[in-house]
């Protein structure tokens, strides 16, 4: 297995799609951690409380989330795309090893930078808007939530690149479950339609890092319920990636 | 101490049979040429050998044992099939690396298949600007890595030039003259008659001839003899077994000898008795003209 790792690490650190989609998840998270919380601290009238400051300064999140889930999809449907699969394969022909090897490296990377991204905007967000100090109740978990849900969603595009194999499809996919559908399930209506809002993909999974009221999961029963999702699209990818032809 | 062995081996797609109910065995020491027209399921065939593509049927083994089960196997086997299907953005060099590391072969092995294939100079350049000819170079490097006993290429010399198609072929008898296996498609038979020790020729996913290059030259020999004669009728009606052209006779039933015996008696003259030699592109083209898939 570390063969596979080492290896994988090779791949993913040689590639310059790499290093811009993890440049522009840093970059949006503190480029937007940083505006947001300098116009927050021109318009507002008095000082900012501690739960709204963190979130203003980690309200890079979303768009950061897109940039590690295309990382995600593109460490498998690149390999599709141009053939290079068939290359891999020939080296590690037991899929499941070289799922699980990709699924490793890919985290490892993503992990490092989320939380050093989602720190330094966290951090520089402060030093603006001067709400929040990481000792405040909460702060810790939002900001370490914030890194792994961004890795989370990283390992959602890489379970829909290995199911769909077409980079388009699968980044379409990941912005459809990670950023479009999640609000629609706002207008359910009655009980069920609670239970479906509150435990859909990142409605789920942002109860990490930033708890809503409206949401009845708590902070990580959400975040493993968002896990959860992500675990059967792998589930399925890996079942799918050992029958098919590459 | 046979290297491939496919046994019954088949894979349809839908109806359509690609590969159906195939045996053949690659044996080290020689270039196994794996010769059909286009469509015949040659790249299909290497797929499945290579544990790609998952047989509908029947088996493929390397060494006794399928492709997926070798810890290793790039140590077992090399194989090129598209040279063209490489991520163009990394470097001849991080490329063959990080093939190397997943078999836990040494990086200094990098080092000398990249001197080996001659794209040295050109380590740190970024594939997707290389030419086909380099590419060719590059995956070759990389089915050289492990150092297989087996080495597998799907049409290597498709659009290269006279000098590139020396080397590739140069290149596949040296790998042969040490011992390995080469196992390697193409669908001209001028080519393989130049490369190959022995034939696997396949049509329409099926079996037509596994064989030594002599022996299918010599198998296949739809020679004939030519005769030519100022008096061509007269010698027609006199053999009989002849097929009539305008301005010779067609004989493949008899010898030079027997025909010009057989004038000589009757007196007729003759003005040419040639045994032609068929090529191999004739025989082979003899061979599998039932099985194209799409004929003229
Ligand atoms: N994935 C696939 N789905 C459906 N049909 C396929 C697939 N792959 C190959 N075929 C069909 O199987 C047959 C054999 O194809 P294959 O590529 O193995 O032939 P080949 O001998 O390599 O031909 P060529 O000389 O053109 O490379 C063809 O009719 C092809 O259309
Ligand atoms: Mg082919």
């Amino acid at each position: 297995m570390i063969d596979i790792i080492r290896s994988e690490w090779t791949k993913i650190r040689s590639v310059r799609s790499t290093v811009w989609t993890l440049a522009i998840t840093a970059l949006l998270m503190v480029g937007l951690g940083a505006l947001l919380s300098g116009s927050a601290a021109s318009s507002a009238e008095g000082p900012i409380d501690p739960v709204s400051a963190t979130r203003i300064s980690l309200n890079g999140i979303m768009l950061a989330s897109m940039a590690t889930a295309t990382l995600g999809v593109l460490v498998i449907s690149s390999e599709y795309r141009t053939g290079g699969i068939r290359t891999t394969l020939m080296a590690v022909p037991r899929r499941l090893k070289l799922l699980a090897g990709k699924i490793i490296v890919f985290t490892a990377v993503a992990l490092a930078v989320s939380m050093a991204a989602s720190l330094a905007s966290f951090l520089i967000g402060q030093a603006i808007l001067d709400g929040a100090a990481l000792g405040d109740p909460g702060t810790v978990r939002a900001v370490t939530g914030t890194g792994l849900y961004l890795t989370a969603c990283g390992l959602f595009g890489l379970a829909l690149g290995a199911l769909i194999r077409h980079t388009p499809g699968a980044i379409v996919s990941a912005v459809a479950l990670i950023l479009v559908l999640p609000p629609l399930t706002n207008g359910l209506p009655g009980r069920w339609g609670q239970v479906v809002r509150d435990h859909f993909t990142s409605n789920a999974g942002m109860e990490l890092p930033f708890p809503s009221d409206a949401n009845q999961l708590g902070p990580w029963s959400g975040f493993g319920v968002y896990l959860a999702w992500i675990a059967v699209v792998l589930v399925v990818a890996a079942v799918l990636m050992r029958r098919r032809d590459a | 101490m046979t290297s491939i062995r496919a046994t019954n081996l088949t894979k349809r797609y839908g109806r359509t049979a690609a590969v159906a109910d195939l045996s053949f065995a690659v044996e080290p020491g020689r270039v196994t040429g794996f010769l059909g027209p286009n469509g015949a399921g040659k790249s299909t065939t290497m797929r499945m050998l290579l544990g790609l593509d998952r047989p509908s049927d029947g088996s493929a083994l390397v060494d006794g044992k399928p492709y997926q089960e070798w810890k290793h196997p790039l140590r077992k086997v090399g194989a090129l099939l598209d040279a063209k299907a490489v991520h163009g953005g990394r470097s001849a060099r991080n490329h063959l690396l990080a093939i190397a590391q997943s078999n836990a072969i040494p990086a200094r092995r990098v080092e000398e298949v990249l001197e080996t294939v001659g794209l040295r100079e050109v380590a740190r350049r970024r594939i997707g600007g290389f030419s086909l000819g380099m590419s060719q170079r590059l995956g070759i490097a990389a089915a050289l890595l492990g150092d297989p006993e087996t080495v597998i290429f799907d049409e290597p010399v498709n659009g290269l030039d006279p000098d590139g198609i020396l080397w590739i072929r140069t290149f596949m008898r040296g790998l042969a003259a040490e011992g390995r296996a080469v196992f390697v498609s193409s669908h001209l038979m001028s080519e393989m008659a130049q490369t190959a020790d022995h034939l696997v020729v396949i049509g329409k996913g099926r079996l037509i001839a596994d064989t030594s290059v002599r022996e299918f030259i010599g198998r296949s020999s739809q020679g004939y003899v030519r005769v030519r004669s100022p008096r061509l009728p007269e010698v027609a009606e006199l053999v009989r077994v002849g097929e009539l052209h305008p301005d010779h006779l067609r004989v493949t039933a008899m010898t030079p000898l027997e025909i010009g015996t057989l004038a000589a008696r009757a007196g007729l003259p003759l003005e040419e008795l040639t045994f032609v030699q068929p090529s191999l592109e004739a025989a082979y083209m003899e061979l599998t003209k039932d099985s194209l898939e799409f004929s003229a």
